[in-house]
């Protein structure tokens, strides 16, 4: 499919859900105190920016920012042993 | 077209379920021991639990022309209960020879703790000692990345497990390279809001080809869709893609992954 065809079939969708970010962020906004969790409303700032930088793997980049970190080190981290079997 | 779901837990789901599957083209499923949605109190439990899955399921999935597999563990979620899980892990040679059994699973990780670790890795000395095909269940959200790099950590530190005999279960965009890259065969998981939709599937089979690649519903009694292969069979007709490569994907990789069990027989629709 050329990029106008993907774009034809998925503006619709795409419109619809940049209008469900926005009013759930309204939702938020307009709603009583305490104010939401500072930490989760960056995390949400920080993924909507990641969609407009002009790079591919979007769709991963967001999944990394939404997750832990992975140490090397876990297995000591953690005391278990891991590795050498067989 | 005819498809395997390799991940459903059919004990969830109504017989209407299996009904509606093969209207669907389903002919083929795996189901993994999972969580009931609480812990359960003893291995007596588990070991019920596994008469279902290798009797009662299979002969209910049979009456609608359904080929029933599965898969025996103690989840991640009641992994933290080492002493039960080492009651259960020990009970499960006594059904190692039931024919619809493919191996181990689903055995994995959920908050990537101590408990769960040890609990993993006694899975993969029986996986080992009895020569078992191994189905993996990675974390949700959040835990997702640490945990499935953890899982091939593990995995990959006992090199009496070939790759080729273990699939990586609920891989998304930011898991399934290195799963692949690794020689791990990769099941993608479409649930309607976490993991990942027929759509995000589709593209990962365009980035990162058909080999060792399945889909799945894990159909389950939370918010989950048991249709939701076809639904994936679905979008890629939709953006063109031929009928081999959807069929590579939902019918030809779980049938050759499952061959690898030396108890599997399947017998195709003539």
């Amino acid at each position: 499919m050329s990029a106008q065809e993907v774009l034809d079939r998925e503006f619709l969708e795409i419109r619809a859900r940049i209008l469900k970010i926005a009013a759930s962020l309204d939702r938020i906004e307009r709603s009583d105190s305490p104010p939401a969790d500072p930490a989760r409303m960056a995390l949400i700032r920080e993924g909507l920016e990641l969609l407009l930088k002009d790079s591919p793997g979007r769709a991963k980049n967001v999944q990394l920012l939404f997750s832990l970190p992975y140490s090397p080190d876990w297995p000591a981290a953690l005391g278990v042993p891991v590795g050498k079997k067989g | 077209m005819d498809y395997f779901d390799p991940h459903i837990h059919m004990v969830s789901r109504t017989t209407d379920d299996y009904a509606t599957l093969a209207r669907m083209g389903c002919v083929g499923m795996s189901e993994p021991a999972f969580w009931a949605g609480f812990d359960r109190g003893s291995a007596e439990s588990f070991r019920d639990y596994f008469r279902q899955l290798t009797e009662f399921e299979r002969s209910r999935a049979a009456a609608y022309g359904i080929a029933h597999y599965t898969w025996l563990c103690i989840n991640a979620k009641e992994a933290e209960n080492v002493s039960l899980s080492r009651e259960v892990i020990a009970m499960i040679p006594e059904f190692l020879d039931r024919p619809n059994v493919l191996g181990i699973g689903e055995i994995g990780l959920n908050k990537n703790t101590k408990n769960e670790s040890i609990v993993f890795l006694e899975h993969l000395e029986l996986a080992a000692k009895f020569d078992e095909l191994i189905l993996i269940h990675t974390p949700h959200l959040h835990d997702k990345y640490p945990g499935t790099r953890m899982i091939l950590d593990m995995l990959q530190g006992d090199s009496r497990l070939q790759p080729q005999r273990v699939l990586v279960d609920h891989v998304e965009e930011h898991t399934i390279g290195e799963v692949l890259d690794r020689g791990f065969w990769a099941g993608m998981t479409l649930y309607p809001v976490s993991k990942c939709t027929p759509a995000r599937a589709a593209d990962m089979v365009e980035q990162f080809g058909t080999e060792r690649l399945c889909v799945n519903s894990a159909g389950d009694w939370g918010p989950s869709q048991p249709t939701a292969v076809p639904n994936f069979i679905f979008e890629m007709r939709r953006r063109g893609h031929s009928e081999a490569t959807i069929r590579r994907v939902v019918y030809d990789n779980p049938l050759a992954f499952f061959s690898q069990c030396r108890r599997f027989h399947f017998q195709p629709r003539a």
